[in-house]
């Protein structure tokens, strides 16, 4: 794939690396915000690479992990419904509500369909004028232009039976509330790239002066990572704290105005619950009054379910950067990938998964290494 | 935390997705999810010394003769693909997993499950494929049966499949054959029948060359036979589940590691393209026209040369070893230098979020 080739260029990749070992004078512990990046960086073993140099901790930015369990078990509610198509990314599917999941839900005749994109969920609901047809739109600022645009849509195309179940979250305030928190060991962060594909980097600036932390704007790719981690290597050896942006090949300074635009007409921040964090203030996007009709809670009055996390699942102290997943008791014993305690074990950008599925060799399960 | 451990029976919190009390699609995805269906639902009933052995297909001695006798359902939709339909598919699929045994395919029969409403035009179309496979494969069709369901009970049409065939004297490749020290091979790019699927399904809009490659394996088996003989320690052809998932299965079976190398996995620029659109990883893709073979360092140049000589092996090449360390278990070499597990997947890959 063009584009693709050029970012995994091991001699790159190799001369990155030295230059980050050589140029670091202490350990540092970076974050890096999104569950790609992270994916990334366990599955090529940049973490066990760059190891004498940089501490990377594993951020909140998968939206999977993040969706609290109640959101899953209203889209659970929802879906089990007569006359309902529940439609959604495939992700979602094998995440834990309180009693089952939504492939469960589906071989117990709910009808579950994966989509690819809001639109595809939109085209099913007017090719079914006699369903309900509800989108489970989650995600970060990445995904929410699309999902806006399928509400949007459905008003301008007077589409009634459709309907999105909103869990829209989004970045700086996660990251603030990490840097708030006293058992907060960031020191710099590799920001997520294609929220910032989306938003641009000025809400970062505030944060980045604040709390005298670098952030950088990072791609997904191997070179792009160990790019970002140089970057922010040189700002913390330097003494500086910036925002800076490595991923210009997407990324600018206001982001994407029209989907910006858009997302600010059919959405508004709302307050909202983090799996394993608990409620973030103004961290969520919520639709606005105007849109009211389109909203799947309102429309099968699920709004007033509350439900509590499970105890033993430490996703929250996972999210947050303050245990690693192989650290977690239930890691690779009580918890694996088909026996689920929480969202970051199934997600295919959750930590959990991401040290199970392919850091298994170096992470032993707390539980087996005595 | 409290230090003292939990029992599962202890557990409040949510139950998890496999503790369900019926069939999911996830049990027909080849991964943990289907290994586990077979060995609490169906061996426990079913189980005897030959089943027992769970190889692609059955080895059976009838007369003073030794067969190979495997059977395979087929339920792919759509029911054509660019490369093939249901049809040449439910052909190639079960004399393939005979070819894996060493056997040669030799008898055919089918069985059909057509949904009501089915177009002929759509049904002659099928069975001229499943015509012209095995014509090419030179395996008559030797009986078969049709059933009809009513409309919304069947997906346009399934396909049985089960075949028979004669094996080699001399010429045992099986699972359990692994060495440390063998090198893995794979006859051509890997991901095609997987993706091919996936770009034409309805809604996905992937605009792709992509073609399946679903072909009768057997005339690699032979070539690799003469070539080498039984210094083929194993024979698979990865069909679902991928490349991953049978080697996996194979590690387990052999008790050895493996290690594959990133660079040297021949994935076509379509399947990585469309795999990172998708957020799927090719090497769980579903293939229908490669085999992995296991065999000696030693006879792998030999092995590579009469593969590359075959149009359907142009593209083999070595993608990895079976080592003493970390038996049971698959792990990679990434291009940066860096080492990761390639585990089993406990259902079917599922596309990501973003």
């Amino acid at each position: 794939m063009k584009y693709l080739e050029e970012y995994r260029d091991p001699a790159l990749a190799k001369a990155l690396i030295h230059r980050i070992l050589d140029r670091a004078t202490k350990r540092w512990t970076l974050m890096e915000v999104c569950g790609g990046q992270t994916h990334t960086i366990v599955r090529q073993g940049i973490d066990e690479l760059l190891a004498p140099a940089v501490e990377m901790i594993h951020g909140p930015g998968c939206p999977v992990c993040v969706t609290p369990l109640e959101q899953i078990d209203k889209a659970l509610a929802v879906a089990a419904r007569p006359g309902v198509i529940f439609t959604s990314f495939g992700d979602m599917l094998r995440v834990p509500g309180s009693d089952c999941d939504l492939q469960q839900i589906r071989a117990r005749g709910g009808q579950v369909r994966v989509v690819y994109s809001p639109l595809d969920a939109l085209e099913i609901a007017i090719r079914h004028p006699d369903r309900e047809v509800v989108f489970f739109a989650v995600g970060f600022e990445t995904t929410a232009p699309a999902n806006a645009m399928a509400v949007w849509r459905a008003r301008e195309l007077g589409v009634g039976n459709f309907s999105v179940l909103v869990s829209h979250v989004t970045v700086p305030p996660a990251m603030t509330a990490i840097l708030e928190s006293p058992d907060c060991r960031v020191q710099g962060f590799l920001a997520a790239g294609h929220v910032c594909t989306v938003m641009g980097w000025t809400e970062y600036e505030p944060i980045a002066a604040r709390y005298r932390v670098p952030i950088v704007v990072t791609g997904f790719e191997p070179l792009d990572i160990l790019e970002g981690i140089w970057l922010a290597v040189k700002q913390l050896e330097e003494g500086r704290h910036e925002v800076e942006n490595q991923y210009v090949r997407a990324v600018r300074r206001d982001g994407t105005v029209p989907a910006r635009e858009l997302v600010g007409q059919v959405f508004q921040l709302v307050d909202r619950k983090w799996r394993g964090i608990g409620e973030i203030p103004m961290s969520g996007l919520g639709l606005r009054p105007e849109f009211a009709a389109y909203d799947a809670e309102r429309k099968f009055a699920v709004e007033g379910m509350e439900v509590s996390e499970p105890a033993e699942c430490r996703a929250g102290a996972v999210l947050q950067g303050i245990l690693k997943p192989h650290q977690c008791e239930a890691f690779g014993t009580r918890c694996t990938p088909e026996h689920p305690l929480g969202a970051p074990m199934v997600s295919s950008e959750g930590a959990c998964a991401a040290y199970y599925n392919f850091g298994r060799l170096r992470h032993q399960p707390a539980g087996t290494a005595g | 935390m409290s230090d003292a451990p939990i029992g599962v029976s202890g557990l409040v919190c949510p139950l998890p997705a496999s503790a369900s009390d019926r069939i999911q699609l996830g049990h027909g995805s080849g991964g943990k999810m289907a290994a586990a269906l077979l060995r609490d639902r169906f061996l426990p009933h079913l189980d005897n010394a030959i089943l027992g052995q769970l190889g692609d297909a059955a080895v059976l001695s009838l007369g003073g003769l030794e067969l190979a006798m495997s059977t395979d359902t087929f339920v792919v939709s759509p029911l054509e693909f660019p490369g093939g339909n249901i049809g040449s598919l439910a052909v190639h699929g079960t004399l393939n997993d005979l070819a894996m045994m060493g056997a040669r395919p030799a008898y055919l029969s089918a069985g059909f499950v057509l949904e009501e409403g089915l177009p002929f035009d759509v049904l002659d179309r099928v069975v001229r494929a499943m015509a012209g496979a095995a014509r090419a494969a030179g395996v008559p069709l030797v009986t078969g049966d049709t059933k009809v369901v009513e409309r919304g009970k069947a997906d346009g049409l399934f396909i049985n499949t089960t075949g028979i065939g004669a094996l080699t004297p001399g010429f045992r490749p099986s699972p359990e054959r692994a060495q440390a020290g063998d090198v893995v091979l794979v006859s051509g790019p890997i991901g095609r029948h997987g993706m091919t699927i996936m770009s034409v399904r309805e809604g996905l809009g992937l605009e792709t060359e992509l073609e399946s490659d679903s072909a009768t394996l057997w005339p690699l088996v032979e070539l690799l036979h003469q070539a080498v003989g039984d210094r083929v320690h194993v024979l698979r052809d990865p069909t679902r589940g991928g490349v991953a998932s049978a080697l996996n299965e194979i590690a387990a079976s052999s008790r050895v590691g493996f290690v594959l190398e990133e660079g040297g996995l021949p994935v076509p620029p379509a399947v990585r393209s469309a795999c990172e659109m998708l957020g799927l990883d090719p090497l769980y893709v579903a293939n229908e026209g490669i085999l992995t073979a296991i065999l000696p360092e030693a006879a792998a140049a030999e092995a590579l040369g009469v593969l590359r000589g075959h149009p359907l092996g142009v593209g083999a090449t070595i993608i990895g070893r079976a080592v003493a360390e970390h038996p049971g278990l698959v792990t990679m070499r990434t291009f940066l230098g860096g080492t990761r597990v390639v585990d089993m997947l406990p259902g079917d890959q599922l596309p990501r979020i973003c």
